[in-house]
């Protein structure tokens, strides 16, 4: 289990987190959905240790988070990856690092991506490089996964893929995945639980579909409402 | 397959096979897809396909044998009542649109009744 207690964090002026309070349970995929800037990317950072809060505390299976960095994968929005390394390349590196790396996992997930070791990062498409990003990531077995916008400004038949991937490999009950996006609508049918965040502040959470039991309503449908209401 | 997103999704892949059962699209003792290659093909969390695989179990309209896979376990009279179970919740949720349009029961009857003569009476 993940959990921020009362986590704020400021950049200068702005307070990107506002004391949010947040239980990611274990062995689910989490949707963490929000306008941009609402604290999405702040969030996940913290959890893959690259931030710290200003007050409060995140807590991995109850220790801090740079205690916690071998059982976390994480996909950042940016591109990160070396232009000039070959995707194998790349693969050596980030292998270097953990432990967890499942080497025949990265060959298949390789071929089932359409991707080629030798492929250079920096002459590649912006889709086949956000592929790359996230077959780094998974082809390790961590038992956390967080990915930081991983659909954003990539085209459908990419996103049905990264889907596709997530779906296929995705260990039941013991790998818990938190995406965070505002595109929700590419992702009704593939989250346990959500987090709509806004300010910094948790608006609302809970089971997807328990919301759609008790609303008759798409998550997309719920967040409008949600943040329609913080307007006024 | 395509879900609606407004509906919990557990109960449309339920429904779904409901459907086939009742359509005959699928018997007592056919082999389904295991709760991986559904999940995969339908593009939905595999926690979600567990629930209603579970539920199915509990219903015991299929049965999952260890390395063997899941397969319909579906009795004839079980078919009735599903199908039975599935009229009424069509019937309730067309009446429920009826009424909120204003019609009352006799109306509805009559138009219904119209409705059998011009489609020159049965299906």
């Amino acid at each position: 289990m993940i959990e921020f207690k009362e986590v704020s964090k400021r950049f200068g002026s702005t307070l990107a987190l506002d004391k949010l309070d947040a239980n990611f349970p274990t062995g689910k995929i989490i949707g963490l959905f929000g306008p941009n800037g609402a604290g999405k990317s702040t969030s996940i950072k913290m959890i893959a240790g690259l931030n710290r809060p200003d007050q409060g505390q995140v807590l991995i299976d109850g220790e801090l988070p740079r205690m916690s960095k071998a059982q976390i994968a994480y996909l950042p929005e940016i591109d990160h990856l070396y232009p000039w390394m070959t995707i194998g390349q790349a693969a050596g590196f980030t292998r270097s690092f953990y432990v967890d790396w499942d080497n025949d996992k990265y060959h298949e997930l390789l071929k089932y991506l359409n991707l080629n070791a030798e492929m250079k990062i920096g002459k590649i498409s912006k889709g086949q490089r956000a592929k790359t990003k996230l077959l780094l990531t998974v082809a390790r077995r961590a038992p956390y996964l967080l990915m930081d916008e991983p659909l954003s400004g990539i085209d459908i038949l990419t996103r049905e893929e990264i889907i596709n991937t997530l779906v296929r490999d995705y260990r039941e009950g013991e790998q818990t995945i938190i995406i965070s996006t505002h595109e929700i609508a590419e992702v009704e049918s593939l989250v346990d639980e959500v987090f709509f965040i806004d300010q910094g502040k948790i608006m609302l959470s809970g089971s997807a579909e328990e919301f759609r039991v008790e609303r008759g309503q798409s998550l997309v449908e719920i967040m409008k409402e949600a943040f329609r209401h913080v307007d006024q | 397959m395509k879900f609606d997103s407004s509906r919990p999704i557990y109960r449309q892949i339920i429904d779904s096979y409901k459907k086939q059962l009742i359509r005959g699209e699928l018997k007592m003792g056919d082999k389904i897809l295991s709760q991986r290659e559904y999940a995969e093909q339908a593009r939905i969390n595999p926690n979600t396909v567990q629930r209603a695989y579970r539920e199915m179990e509990a219903l015991q309209m299929v049965e999952t044998q260890r390395g063997q896979g899941t397969f319909i376990i579906a009795t004839e009279p079980m078919l009735t009542e599903i199908k039975l179970e599935m009229a009424r919740d069509v019937l309730e949720y067309f009446i429920g649109e009826m009424k909120s349009l204003g019609y009352t029961y006799a109306q509805i009857i009559s138009m219904l009744k119209e409705e059998e003569k011009k489609q020159g009476g049965g299906f």
